[in-house]
C-alpha cells in the first residue's frame, strides 16, 4: 500500500463505460463521489470502445481507470481493454470495476490486472478508499 | 526522478510518443521538477503552431464547436491538440473533467490530442499550466492548438493573452442589447460566434452583436460575426475562413509579432510573481519576521514597514542567488 500522505496532486480517474449498455447512473454517481473526493475525474460516458479507453487513458494520463458495466460483456471486453493497454505501455494504471458482475467472474477479471470489483451496493467510501490507497504515484520530483 | 529519465521522456516525446507527451504534461501541470526540465529542454521547438482560443457561458457549445473545429481541420490534413479546461471544486479540490464526452469520434486519429485540465485554483477561466502546456503540444509538432476555457461569465479574459484568435461564443437568450455593450469577454473577441443559430433569437442577438460593433471606434480588426449550429457542423468552414482571415491579418499588420511579445512578457511577469509569492510566504515564516508580525498585531508598528522588510530580504535573497 502506498502512503497516502506523500500524495501531492490530485488523482486523476477516467470513468468509461465499455460495451452497449445505456446505464450509466452508477458510473456518473461514482464520478460524483471520486469529485467530491477530490479527484480530477474525466468522464467519457456511454459505448466506449477498448481503443477510445485507452486512447483517452493516454491522453490523459490518468492514474486510475474506472470502469463500469452492466451488459454481462465483461469477460469479453475486458481481456481487449487490458490488451490496448498494455500495447500502449500503461502498464502502471490502477483499473477498477463496477456494475452487475457475478462473483464467479472476479477472480477472472483480477487475473486479467483488475485491482478491485465494486459489484451493486458497495458503498461510495469503499471504492474512494481503494483508490485513495491504490492509485500510483506519477513523481517527477 | 533523475534528469536522465527525464531527458529519456524527453527523446521520447521527441520521437512522437503520446504517452511521453502525456507524461510530461502531467508533470509540467503538478509543478514538478521533472516538468520544469523538460519544459526548458523543448522550448526551443516551439513557435510554429497557431494558437485558437476558444471561450463562452457554459452550455453556449464550446466543446461541440471544438469537435467540429478538429473535425474540419482534419478533414484539411492539419494536426491539432486541444486543451480543454473545467473548474475544479473551491471546496474539495475535485472536478468532473467533461469536455472530451463531445470529442470522442477521432479517438483513432494521431492526429488529434485531447487533454482535460482543471483549473486548481486559478481564477481567469485557465488553469496556470495552460501556457506551458501550449508550448508542449506546440513543440510536439501540432499544427493549431485549440485551447478552451471554462464557461466565463463576464471577465474572464486570460485566453486573450494566450492565443492568437480568440472565439467568443454567444448563444441566444441570455439577455438584451445591453448586455453587448460591458466590458470584458466581448472586447477580446477577434471573432464571435452566435452558436445555436436555430434557436429562437439569434437574430436578434446578431443584431445586438452588429450594433454593439458599430458603437465602438473603428478598429483595424473588426471581428466578424459567424453564426454557426456547432452540432450538426454547420458553416464551420465559414468560421475556419474567418480564423484564416484574422491570421493574415495578425501576420500583415505585425500585430502578430506585437501579441507574441506581449505573451512571453505576460508569461513571464506570470511566473516571476508566482514564484515571488510563493517565497514571500515562506519569509513571513522567519522567527524575527514572524515577531514583527506580533508587534505589528499590537500596533507597535505599521504594515508597511514588515512588508518592506519583506520585500528587502526577498531581494537580497535573489541577489546572493545571482
Amino acid at each position: 500500500m502506498l502512503d497516502v500522505e506523500t500524495r501531492t496532486t490530485p488523482i486523476r480517474v477516467l470513468i468509461a463505460k465499455p460495451g452497449l449498455d445505456g446505464h450509466d447512473r452508477g458510473a456518473k454517481v461514482m464520478a460524483r463521489a471520486l469529485r467530491d473526493a477530490g479527484m480530477e475525474v474525466i468522464y467519457t460516458g456511454l459505448f466506449q470502445t477498448p481503443e477510445m479507453i485507452a486512447r483517452a487513458a493516454i491522453d490523459e494520463d490518468v492514474d486510475v481507470i474506472g470502469l463500469s458495466i452492466l451488459s454481462g460483456a465483461h469477460l469479453a471486453l475486458f481481456p481487449k481493454i487490458f490488451a490496448q493497454l498494455r500495447a500502449a505501455g500503461l502498464d502502471d494504471v490502477l483499473v477498477v470495476a463496477g456494475g452487475t458482475i457475478p462473483s464467479e467472474d472476479v477472480d477472472p477479471l483480477k487475473a486479467l490486472g483488475v485491482a478491485a470489483v465494486f459489484g451493486p451496493g458497495t458503498p461510495m467510501e469503499t471504492a474512494v478508499r481503494f483508490i485513495r490507497e491504490h492509485a500510483p504515484l506519477r513523481g517527477g520530483e | 526522478m533523475t534528469d536522465a529519465s527525464v531527458d529519456q521522456l524527453v527523446e521520447r516525446f521527441r520521437s512522437g510518443n503520446r504517452a511521453a507527451l502525456s507524461r510530461i504534461l502531467s508533470h509540467v501541470e503538478n509543478d514538478k521538477p521533472a516538468g520544469l526540465r523538460a519544459l526548458a529542454a523543448l522550448y526551443r521547438e516551439t513557435g510554429n503552431a497557431y494558437v485558437v482560443g476558444v471561450t463562452g457561458p457554459p452550455g453556449a457549445g464550446k466543446s461541440t464547436l471544438t469537435n467540429a473545429l478538429i473535425r474540419a481541420y482534419r478533414a484539411r490534413g492539419t494536426t491539432v491538440g486541444v486543451l480543454a479546461v473545467d473548474p475544479s471544486s473551491s471546496l474539495t479540490g475535485g472536478a468532473t473533467l467533461g469536455d472530451r464526452i463531445r470529442m470522442l469520434e477521432n479517438f483513432d486519429d494521431d492526429g488529434v490530442y485531447i487533454r482535460s485540465m482543471a483549473t486548481r485554483g486559478e481564477m481567469g477561466g485557465l488553469s496556470t499550466a495552460v501556457g506551458a502546456a501550449t508550448h508542449l503540444l506546440d513543440a510536439f509538432g501540432f499544427d493549431v492548438i485549440v485551447i478552451e476555457t471554462v464557461g466565463v461569465g463576464q471577465d474572464e479574459v486570460d485566453i486573450a493573452e494566450l492565443a492568437d484568435s480568440t472565439l467568443l461564443l454567444q448563444v441566444p437568450g441570455l439577455g438584451d442589447s445591453i448586455q453587448t455593450i460591458k466590458a470584458g469577454v466581448l472586447e477580446i473577441a477577434d471573432i464571435l460566434v452566435v452558436n445555436k443559430r436555430d434557436i429562437s433569437g439569434a437574430d436578434d442577438l446578431v443584431r445586438d452583436l452588429r450594433n454593439m460593433l458599430r458603437l465602438g471606434e473603428r478598429r483595424t480588426w473588426t471581428p466578424p460575426i459567424i453564426e454557426t449550429l456547432a452540432l450538426k457542423g454547420e458553416n464551420i468552414s465559414g468560421l475556419i475562413g474567418a480564423i484564416e482571415k484574422h491570421a493574415e491579418h495578425l501576420s500583415e499588420t505585425g500585430e502578430l509579432s506585437q501579441r507574441r511579445e506581449r505573451r512571453a512578457r505576460q508569461e513571464v511577469l506570470r511566473l516571476a510573481r508566482r514564484w515571488l509569492s510563493s517565497r514571500l510566504a515562506d519569509i513571513l515564516d522567519e522567527p524575527d519576521v514572524s515577531a514583527m508580525l506580533q508587534s505589528l498585531v499590537c500596533r507597535e508598528i505599521d504594515p508597511t514597514r514588515v512588508a518592506a522588510e519583506v520585500a528587502r530580504r526577498a531581494a537580497r535573497e535573489q541577489a546572493r542567488a545571482n
